[in-house]
Protein backbone atom coordinates (compact mmCIF):
# COMPACT_ATOMS: atom_id res chain seq x y z
CA UNK A 1 0.00 0.00 0.00
CA UNK A 2 2.39 2.75 1.31
CA UNK A 3 4.81 2.41 -2.28
CA UNK A 4 1.34 2.72 -3.96
CA UNK A 5 1.54 6.68 -2.30
CA UNK A 6 3.76 8.42 -4.40
CA UNK A 7 2.53 6.89 -7.46
CA UNK A 8 -0.98 8.27 -6.27
CA UNK A 9 0.79 11.75 -5.58
CA UNK A 10 2.28 12.06 -9.11
CA UNK A 11 -1.31 11.14 -11.04
CA UNK A 12 -2.60 13.93 -8.55
CA UNK A 13 -0.37 16.47 -9.58
CA UNK A 14 -0.15 15.43 -13.04
CA UNK A 15 -4.26 15.68 -12.75
CA UNK A 16 -4.27 19.43 -11.69
CA UNK A 17 -2.26 19.86 -14.57
CA UNK A 18 -4.28 19.22 -16.95
CA UNK A 19 -7.10 20.29 -15.57
CA UNK A 20 -6.09 24.05 -15.55
CA UNK A 21 -4.99 23.43 -19.09
CA UNK A 22 -8.37 22.58 -20.00
CA UNK A 23 -9.47 25.90 -18.43
CA UNK A 24 -10.58 24.28 -15.14
CA UNK A 25 -10.26 26.96 -12.37
CA UNK A 26 -8.02 26.05 -9.53
CA UNK A 27 -10.85 25.50 -6.83
CA UNK A 28 -13.22 23.33 -9.41
CA UNK A 29 -10.00 21.27 -9.80
CA UNK A 30 -9.33 20.53 -5.71
CA UNK A 31 -12.96 19.92 -5.63
CA UNK A 32 -13.29 17.38 -8.48
CA UNK A 33 -10.48 15.28 -6.80
CA UNK A 34 -12.02 15.61 -3.09
CA UNK A 35 -15.68 14.51 -4.55
CA UNK A 36 -15.50 12.24 -7.48
CA UNK A 37 -11.97 10.78 -5.71
CA UNK A 38 -11.82 8.29 -9.20
CA UNK A 39 -8.64 8.65 -10.90
CA UNK A 40 -9.17 7.63 -14.93
CA UNK A 41 -13.15 9.13 -14.84
CA UNK A 42 -11.51 12.44 -13.70
CA UNK A 43 -8.71 12.25 -16.10
CA UNK A 44 -11.68 11.50 -18.91
CA UNK A 45 -13.73 14.62 -17.87
CA UNK A 46 -11.09 17.04 -17.96
CA UNK A 47 -9.76 15.51 -20.91
CA UNK A 48 -13.21 16.12 -23.08
CA UNK A 49 -13.51 19.89 -22.22
CA UNK A 50 -9.39 20.20 -22.88
CA UNK A 51 -10.30 18.64 -26.40
CA UNK A 52 -13.47 20.82 -27.18
CA UNK A 53 -15.90 18.58 -26.22
CA UNK A 54 -19.22 19.48 -24.19
CA UNK A 55 -19.69 19.14 -20.16
CA UNK A 56 -22.29 16.60 -21.35
CA UNK A 57 -19.49 14.73 -22.94
CA UNK A 58 -17.26 15.42 -19.94
CA UNK A 59 -19.98 13.96 -17.42
CA UNK A 60 -21.17 10.92 -19.63
CA UNK A 61 -17.32 9.93 -20.28
CA UNK A 62 -17.01 10.04 -16.34
CA UNK A 63 -20.20 8.31 -15.71
CA UNK A 64 -19.20 5.49 -17.94
CA UNK A 65 -16.07 4.95 -16.50
CA UNK A 66 -16.90 5.52 -12.51
CA UNK A 67 -19.64 2.97 -13.27
CA UNK A 68 -17.69 0.30 -12.01
CA UNK A 69 -17.88 1.02 -8.59
CA UNK A 70 -21.56 0.28 -8.59
CA UNK A 71 -20.84 -3.64 -9.12
CA UNK A 72 -17.77 -3.46 -7.13
CA UNK A 73 -19.93 -1.52 -4.34
CA UNK A 74 -22.38 -4.25 -5.13
CA UNK A 75 -19.27 -7.00 -4.68
CA UNK A 76 -18.53 -5.30 -0.97
CA UNK A 77 -22.06 -4.62 0.18
CA UNK A 78 -22.64 -7.34 2.55
CA UNK A 79 -19.49 -6.30 4.52
CA UNK A 80 -20.29 -2.64 5.40
CA UNK A 81 -22.16 -2.30 8.82
CA UNK A 82 -23.98 0.16 10.70
CA UNK A 83 -26.80 3.05 9.47
CA UNK A 84 -26.85 4.87 6.04
CA UNK A 85 -24.87 7.21 6.89
CA UNK A 86 -22.13 5.52 7.78
CA UNK A 87 -22.53 3.36 5.07
CA UNK A 88 -22.92 5.95 2.51
CA UNK A 89 -19.42 7.68 3.76
CA UNK A 90 -17.64 4.91 4.35
CA UNK A 91 -18.71 3.26 0.15
CA UNK A 92 -17.29 7.22 -0.91
CA UNK A 93 -13.82 5.04 -0.43
CA UNK A 94 -14.09 2.79 -2.81
CA UNK A 95 -11.79 3.19 -5.57
CA UNK A 96 -9.86 0.32 -7.39
CA UNK A 97 -6.73 0.16 -5.41
CA UNK A 98 -8.78 -0.12 -2.10
CA UNK A 99 -11.45 -2.34 -3.33
CA UNK A 100 -8.58 -4.43 -4.82
CA UNK A 101 -6.87 -4.94 -1.92
CA UNK A 102 -9.57 -6.10 0.48
CA UNK A 103 -10.71 -8.69 -2.16
CA UNK A 104 -10.43 -12.25 0.06
CA UNK A 105 -11.69 -15.12 -1.16
CA UNK A 106 -15.35 -15.24 -1.02
CA UNK A 107 -14.94 -12.09 1.38
CA UNK A 108 -14.79 -8.70 1.20
CA UNK A 109 -12.20 -6.73 4.25
CA UNK A 110 -13.82 -3.71 4.74
CA UNK A 111 -12.04 -2.18 7.34
CA UNK A 112 -8.93 -2.86 4.98
CA UNK A 113 -10.75 -0.99 2.04
CA UNK A 114 -11.32 1.81 4.35
CA UNK A 115 -7.93 1.75 5.60
CA UNK A 116 -6.73 1.78 2.19
CA UNK A 117 -9.11 4.55 1.35
CA UNK A 118 -8.35 6.60 3.96
CA UNK A 119 -4.52 6.89 2.80
CA UNK A 120 -5.46 7.01 -0.62
CA UNK A 121 -7.71 10.13 0.02
CA UNK A 122 -5.65 12.67 1.49
CA UNK A 123 -2.74 11.68 -0.89
CA UNK A 124 -5.09 12.27 -4.24
CA UNK A 125 -6.07 15.33 -3.36
CA UNK A 126 -2.62 16.67 -1.80
CA UNK A 127 -1.38 15.89 -5.48
CA UNK A 128 -4.12 17.78 -7.08
CA UNK A 129 -3.35 20.72 -5.10
CA UNK A 130 0.80 20.59 -5.77
CA UNK A 131 -0.45 20.27 -9.55
CA UNK A 132 -2.94 23.44 -9.40
CA UNK A 133 -0.20 25.12 -7.31
CA UNK A 134 2.52 24.39 -8.96
CA UNK A 135 1.53 24.38 -12.23
CA UNK A 136 3.88 21.95 -12.97
CA UNK A 137 3.82 18.34 -12.24
CA UNK A 138 6.12 16.60 -9.53
CA UNK A 139 7.22 14.27 -12.34
CA UNK A 140 6.02 11.94 -15.48
CA UNK A 141 4.49 8.79 -13.96
CA UNK A 142 5.06 6.91 -17.01
CA UNK A 143 8.81 7.67 -17.24
CA UNK A 144 9.27 6.15 -13.84
CA UNK A 145 7.12 3.11 -14.95
CA UNK A 146 4.31 4.26 -12.17
CA UNK A 147 1.56 3.16 -14.87
CA UNK A 148 2.50 -0.36 -15.11
CA UNK A 149 2.51 -0.61 -11.43
CA UNK A 150 -1.63 -0.71 -11.21
CA UNK A 151 -1.81 -3.53 -12.82
CA UNK A 152 1.19 -5.93 -11.73
CA UNK A 153 -0.85 -4.85 -8.08
CA UNK A 154 -4.22 -6.24 -9.33
CA UNK A 155 -2.46 -9.22 -10.99
CA UNK A 156 -0.77 -9.79 -7.37
CA UNK A 157 -4.24 -9.34 -5.69
CA UNK A 158 -6.60 -11.49 -8.49
CA UNK A 159 -4.56 -14.49 -8.18
CA UNK A 160 -5.00 -15.81 -4.55
CA UNK A 161 -8.51 -15.56 -5.26
CA UNK A 162 -8.86 -18.20 -8.13
CA UNK A 163 -9.83 -20.57 -5.60
CA UNK A 164 -11.96 -22.66 -7.87
CA UNK A 165 -12.86 -23.35 -11.22
CA UNK A 166 -15.55 -20.66 -11.01
CA UNK A 167 -13.40 -18.45 -9.77
CA UNK A 168 -10.52 -19.06 -12.55
CA UNK A 169 -13.80 -18.91 -15.33
CA UNK A 170 -15.00 -15.67 -14.05
CA UNK A 171 -11.46 -14.07 -13.84
CA UNK A 172 -10.32 -15.32 -17.28
CA UNK A 173 -14.06 -14.30 -18.75
CA UNK A 174 -13.37 -10.90 -17.68
CA UNK A 175 -10.50 -9.94 -18.73
CA UNK A 176 -11.59 -11.61 -22.38
CA UNK A 177 -14.82 -9.55 -22.31
CA UNK A 178 -12.88 -6.47 -21.38
CA UNK A 179 -10.17 -6.82 -24.11
CA UNK A 180 -12.63 -7.50 -26.72
CA UNK A 181 -14.73 -4.86 -25.85
CA UNK A 182 -11.80 -2.33 -25.71
CA UNK A 183 -11.88 -1.69 -29.82
CA UNK A 184 -15.79 -1.36 -29.68
CA UNK A 185 -16.85 0.19 -27.24
CA UNK A 186 -16.41 3.31 -25.14
CA UNK A 187 -13.98 3.59 -21.95
CA UNK A 188 -15.13 1.91 -19.11
CA UNK A 189 -17.80 -0.44 -21.06
CA UNK A 190 -15.27 -2.58 -21.19
CA UNK A 191 -14.61 -3.15 -17.57
CA UNK A 192 -19.07 -2.88 -16.79
CA UNK A 193 -19.13 -5.93 -19.17
CA UNK A 194 -16.61 -8.19 -16.63
CA UNK A 195 -19.75 -8.37 -14.37
CA UNK A 196 -21.21 -11.09 -17.01
CA UNK A 197 -18.03 -13.32 -15.99
CA UNK A 198 -19.69 -13.64 -12.57
CA UNK A 199 -22.46 -15.54 -13.63
CA UNK A 200 -20.21 -18.59 -13.98
CA UNK A 201 -21.27 -18.63 -10.36
CA UNK A 202 -24.47 -20.22 -11.00
CA UNK A 203 -22.24 -22.71 -12.19
CA UNK A 204 -21.80 -26.24 -9.73
CA UNK A 205 -18.55 -25.48 -7.66
CA UNK A 206 -15.70 -27.40 -7.77
CA UNK A 207 -12.68 -26.44 -6.24
CA UNK A 208 -9.30 -26.28 -8.33
CA UNK A 209 -6.39 -28.65 -7.60
CA UNK A 210 -3.78 -26.75 -5.96
CA UNK A 211 -0.60 -27.71 -3.48
CA UNK A 212 -0.03 -24.65 -1.59
CA UNK A 213 -1.18 -21.24 -1.71
CA UNK A 214 0.53 -18.46 -3.54
CA UNK A 215 3.40 -16.41 -2.95
CA UNK A 216 3.29 -13.00 -2.87
CA UNK A 217 0.66 -12.38 -0.02
CA UNK A 218 2.80 -13.00 2.67
CA UNK A 219 3.11 -9.11 3.90
CA UNK A 220 -0.95 -8.93 4.10
CA UNK A 221 -1.35 -12.57 6.02
CA UNK A 222 -2.31 -15.71 4.43
CA UNK A 223 -6.21 -16.07 4.09
CA UNK A 224 -5.63 -18.62 1.00
CA UNK A 225 -5.46 -21.71 3.30
CA UNK A 226 -8.59 -20.88 5.49
CA UNK A 227 -10.60 -19.91 2.41
CA UNK A 228 -9.34 -22.92 -0.11
CA UNK A 229 -10.80 -24.93 2.63
CA UNK A 230 -13.84 -23.09 2.74
CA UNK A 231 -13.82 -23.17 -1.08
CA UNK B 1 -22.60 28.01 -14.15
CA UNK B 2 -18.99 27.28 -15.99
CA UNK B 3 -18.08 24.20 -18.13
CA UNK B 4 -15.74 23.17 -15.23
CA UNK B 5 -18.24 23.55 -12.42
CA UNK B 6 -20.49 21.81 -14.17
CA UNK B 7 -18.70 19.06 -14.70
CA UNK B 8 -17.10 18.74 -10.95
CA UNK B 9 -20.80 19.03 -9.41
CA UNK B 10 -22.35 16.44 -12.18
CA UNK B 11 -19.64 13.82 -11.81
CA UNK B 12 -19.04 14.26 -8.14
CA UNK B 13 -22.93 13.59 -7.16
CA UNK B 14 -23.22 10.89 -9.99
CA UNK B 15 -20.03 9.03 -8.00
CA UNK B 16 -21.29 9.40 -4.57
CA UNK B 17 -24.84 7.50 -5.77
CA UNK B 18 -22.88 5.15 -7.73
CA UNK B 19 -20.29 4.32 -5.22
CA UNK B 20 -23.62 4.10 -2.37
CA UNK B 21 -25.77 2.09 -4.09
CA UNK B 22 -24.29 -1.67 -3.00
CA UNK B 23 -23.26 -0.14 0.11
CA UNK B 24 -26.75 1.64 1.49
CA UNK B 25 -29.15 -0.35 -0.53
CA UNK B 26 -28.13 -4.08 -0.72
CA UNK B 27 -25.76 -4.11 2.37
CA UNK B 28 -28.52 -5.22 4.60
CA UNK B 29 -30.43 -7.83 2.44
CA UNK B 30 -29.60 -11.68 2.91
CA UNK B 31 -28.98 -12.49 -0.73
CA UNK B 32 -30.20 -15.99 -2.11
CA UNK B 33 -27.84 -18.35 -1.89
CA UNK B 34 -27.47 -18.46 -5.74
CA UNK B 35 -27.08 -14.86 -6.05
CA UNK B 36 -24.36 -14.84 -3.37
CA UNK B 37 -22.31 -17.03 -5.45
CA UNK B 38 -22.17 -15.18 -8.37
CA UNK B 39 -21.81 -11.71 -6.34
CA UNK B 40 -18.88 -13.79 -4.54
CA UNK B 41 -17.56 -13.81 -8.00
CA UNK B 42 -17.34 -9.86 -9.43
CA UNK B 43 -14.03 -9.88 -7.44
CA UNK B 44 -11.99 -11.98 -9.45
CA UNK B 45 -13.92 -10.92 -12.74
CA UNK B 46 -13.76 -7.47 -12.30
CA UNK B 47 -10.13 -7.15 -10.90
CA UNK B 48 -9.07 -9.31 -14.11
CA UNK B 49 -10.56 -6.84 -16.15
CA UNK B 50 -8.76 -4.25 -14.50
CA UNK B 51 -5.68 -5.73 -14.90
CA UNK B 52 -6.36 -6.37 -18.76
CA UNK B 53 -7.36 -2.62 -19.46
CA UNK B 54 -4.67 -1.20 -17.41
CA UNK B 55 -2.06 -3.18 -19.15
CA UNK B 56 -3.16 -3.33 -22.72
CA UNK B 57 -5.95 -1.03 -23.24
CA UNK B 58 -4.86 2.39 -24.06
CA UNK B 59 -7.98 4.68 -24.94
CA UNK B 60 -10.29 2.61 -26.83
CA UNK B 61 -6.83 1.07 -28.79
CA UNK B 62 -5.53 -2.66 -27.93
CA UNK B 63 -1.55 -2.24 -27.15
CA UNK B 64 1.33 -4.08 -26.40
CA UNK B 65 3.45 -1.36 -24.93
CA UNK B 66 5.98 -1.18 -21.89
CA UNK B 67 2.77 -1.59 -19.38
CA UNK B 68 2.76 -5.33 -21.26
CA UNK B 69 6.19 -5.83 -20.25
CA UNK B 70 5.80 -4.76 -16.73
CA UNK B 71 2.83 -7.18 -16.21
CA UNK B 72 4.90 -10.10 -17.64
CA UNK B 73 7.74 -9.22 -15.41
CA UNK B 74 5.36 -9.25 -12.34
CA UNK B 75 3.94 -12.40 -13.40
CA UNK B 76 7.60 -13.77 -13.27
CA UNK B 77 8.36 -12.24 -9.94
CA UNK B 78 5.08 -14.25 -8.31
CA UNK B 79 5.47 -17.46 -9.92
CA UNK B 80 9.32 -16.70 -7.77
CA UNK B 81 6.73 -16.08 -5.08
CA UNK B 82 8.22 -12.36 -4.45
CA UNK B 83 6.27 -10.16 -1.85
CA UNK B 84 3.77 -7.94 -3.18
CA UNK B 85 5.72 -5.21 -3.08
CA UNK B 86 8.44 -6.46 -5.26
CA UNK B 87 6.21 -7.51 -7.61
CA UNK B 88 4.74 -3.78 -8.14
CA UNK B 89 8.19 -2.44 -8.23
CA UNK B 90 9.08 -5.45 -11.20
CA UNK B 91 6.83 -3.72 -12.63
CA UNK B 92 7.04 -0.35 -12.39
CA UNK B 93 11.46 -0.98 -13.24
CA UNK B 94 10.56 -2.93 -16.15
CA UNK B 95 8.25 0.02 -17.78
CA UNK B 96 10.13 2.68 -16.50
CA UNK B 97 13.41 1.09 -18.01
CA UNK B 98 12.27 -0.30 -21.70
CA UNK B 99 10.94 3.78 -21.67
CA UNK B 100 14.13 4.85 -20.82
CA UNK B 101 16.14 2.60 -23.17
CA UNK B 102 13.34 3.56 -26.19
Amino acid sequence: MLPLLPAVLLFGSSFGVLARSAGFDPLATVVMSATTFGGSAQFAAVSVIGAGGTALAAVGAAVLLNARYAPMGLAAARSFEGGRLRRLLESQLIVDESWALAQEVGRFDRRRMVGAGLLLYPVWVAGTTVGVLAGASLGDPAALGLDAAFPALFLALTLPLIATRNALAAALGGAGLALLLTPVAPAGVPVMAATLAAAVGLLPRRPLRREAARGGRSSRGAPGSRSEAAA
Amino acid sequence: MSVAWTCVIAIGLATVLIKATGPVLAGQRELPVRAGRVVELLGPALLAALVATQAFADDEQLVLDERGAGLVAAAAAIALRAPILVVVAVAAVTAGLLRALA
